[in-house]
């Protein structure tokens, strides 16, 4: 595995505007050839106008087995979701 | 055969022929982002072939098509760089062979964007965007592999010496350069010599690479007088299809 380049993470902002997203990960020895690869890898249907790279172990991740603690305690919190409100069309993407 | 059919022949030939050796890399490179990176490269390159080829048809104005003229000509009537047809060997001299000639390239387009013929400046145009980049790419992977292990180090400096001997060419001119120069709608390639030697030693210091001394140059590709015995091999593979099958269509 020690001859494996490192693992990068891909973000792409699709258009102005949006956030970046994640949409997958590739191979490449440093950042600079990570964003090369990601423009060959993910935009070559002209999906992006940026794109963010990051190595897969610089990431922290959350824990899947302590999903309970995490995230059951706010299932019971209705009242924290503006779910009664109308979104006038005109306000677009949110 | 007019000078100006003549220098869109050259241009369309060594995008397709260059175009076609980096397609042969498709599903074989040494890892997939590379692969797709490749597929990209060479489909650019086949792009600005058409748009190359197409002209020359045109100027020629002899009912002939963009694909007649990549699938219906034999070795003798191409007029690319020898460096173009040279086999890809191993991944290392693939992308050597691509930056020595991405380096003229970009060189030569960008001075084609003001060329007093207009179609020729706005292929020049939408093809210089694609090759700043194989050119970004090709030079870092150039720099990479060059100042890398010791092992990729002595693959990088057997690639450029191997190649050296075919950079020449490209620089080259004879009696078409000089009338399409004159009309303004080329410029004398051997102008672009010094930036690009600028160009190469910039990246091969970086990539820790010696360039060889000798100028000598092989010539004989881009006036079709005597191209290596590779590019018969690979007509015979690209030309197979349309060959056979006449007109086929799918």
């Amino acid at each position: 595995m020690s001859n494996e380049w490192p693992l990068w993470e891909v973000f792409i902002r699709g258009q102005h505007g949006m956030s970046h997203r994640h949409v997958g990960s590739l191979h490449a020895p440093d950042a600079e050839m990570a964003i090369k690869n990601a423009r060959d890898v993910y935009t070559r249907r002209n999906e992006g106008v940026s794109i963010w790279v990051v190595e897969a172990a610089n990431i922290a991740a959350s824990s899947p087995t302590e999903k309970g603690p995490l995230y059951d305690p706010s299932r019971s919190k209705v009242y924290r979701h503006p779910t009664f409100f109308d979104i006038p069309d005109e306000v677009g993407a949110m | 055969m007019s000078a100006l059919f003549e220098f869109l022949l050259r241009m369309g030939d060594n995008t397709l022929v260059l175009g076609h050796r980096v397609s042969e890399w498709c599903g074989h490179a040494p890892i997939l982002e590379e692969d797709i990176a490749l597929a990209n490269t060479a489909l650019d390159l086949i792009g600005q072939t058409q748009m190359w080829l197409g002209l020359a048809a045109e100027v020629e104005g002899k009912g002939r098509t963009a694909d007649d003229l990549a699938y219906r000509r034999d070795v003798i009537d191409f007029r690319n760089c020898l460096l173009t047809e040279l086999p890809n060997r191993d991944f290392g001299h693939t992308l050597m062979r691509q930056f020595l000639f991405d380096a003229w390239h970009k060189l030569m387009l960008t001075r084609l964007c003001d060329s007093s013929d207009e179609r020729v400046a706005a292929i020049a145009m939408k093809a210089l965007k694609e090759v700043s980049y194989h050119l970004e790419r090709s030079a870092d992977t150039v720099i990479g592999l060059g100042d890398g292990t010791e092992e990729s180090h002595a693959k990088m400096q057997s690639a450029l010496n191997r190649l050296w001997p075919y950079v020449g060419e490209m620089f080259e001119a004879d009696s078409v350069d000089d009338l399409n120069a004159q009309e303004g709608v080329t410029v004398n390639p051997s102008e672009l010599r010094a930036d690009y030697d600028r160009i190469v030693y910039d990246v091969m210091s970086d990539a820790t690479l010696t360039i060889p001394d000798s100028r000598f140059a092989h010539r004989g590709g881009r006036d079709g007088s005597r191209h290596t015995e590779h590019l018969g091999h690979m007509l015979a593979v690209m030309q197979f299809l349309p060959r056979a099958y006449p007109d086929a269509r799918w």
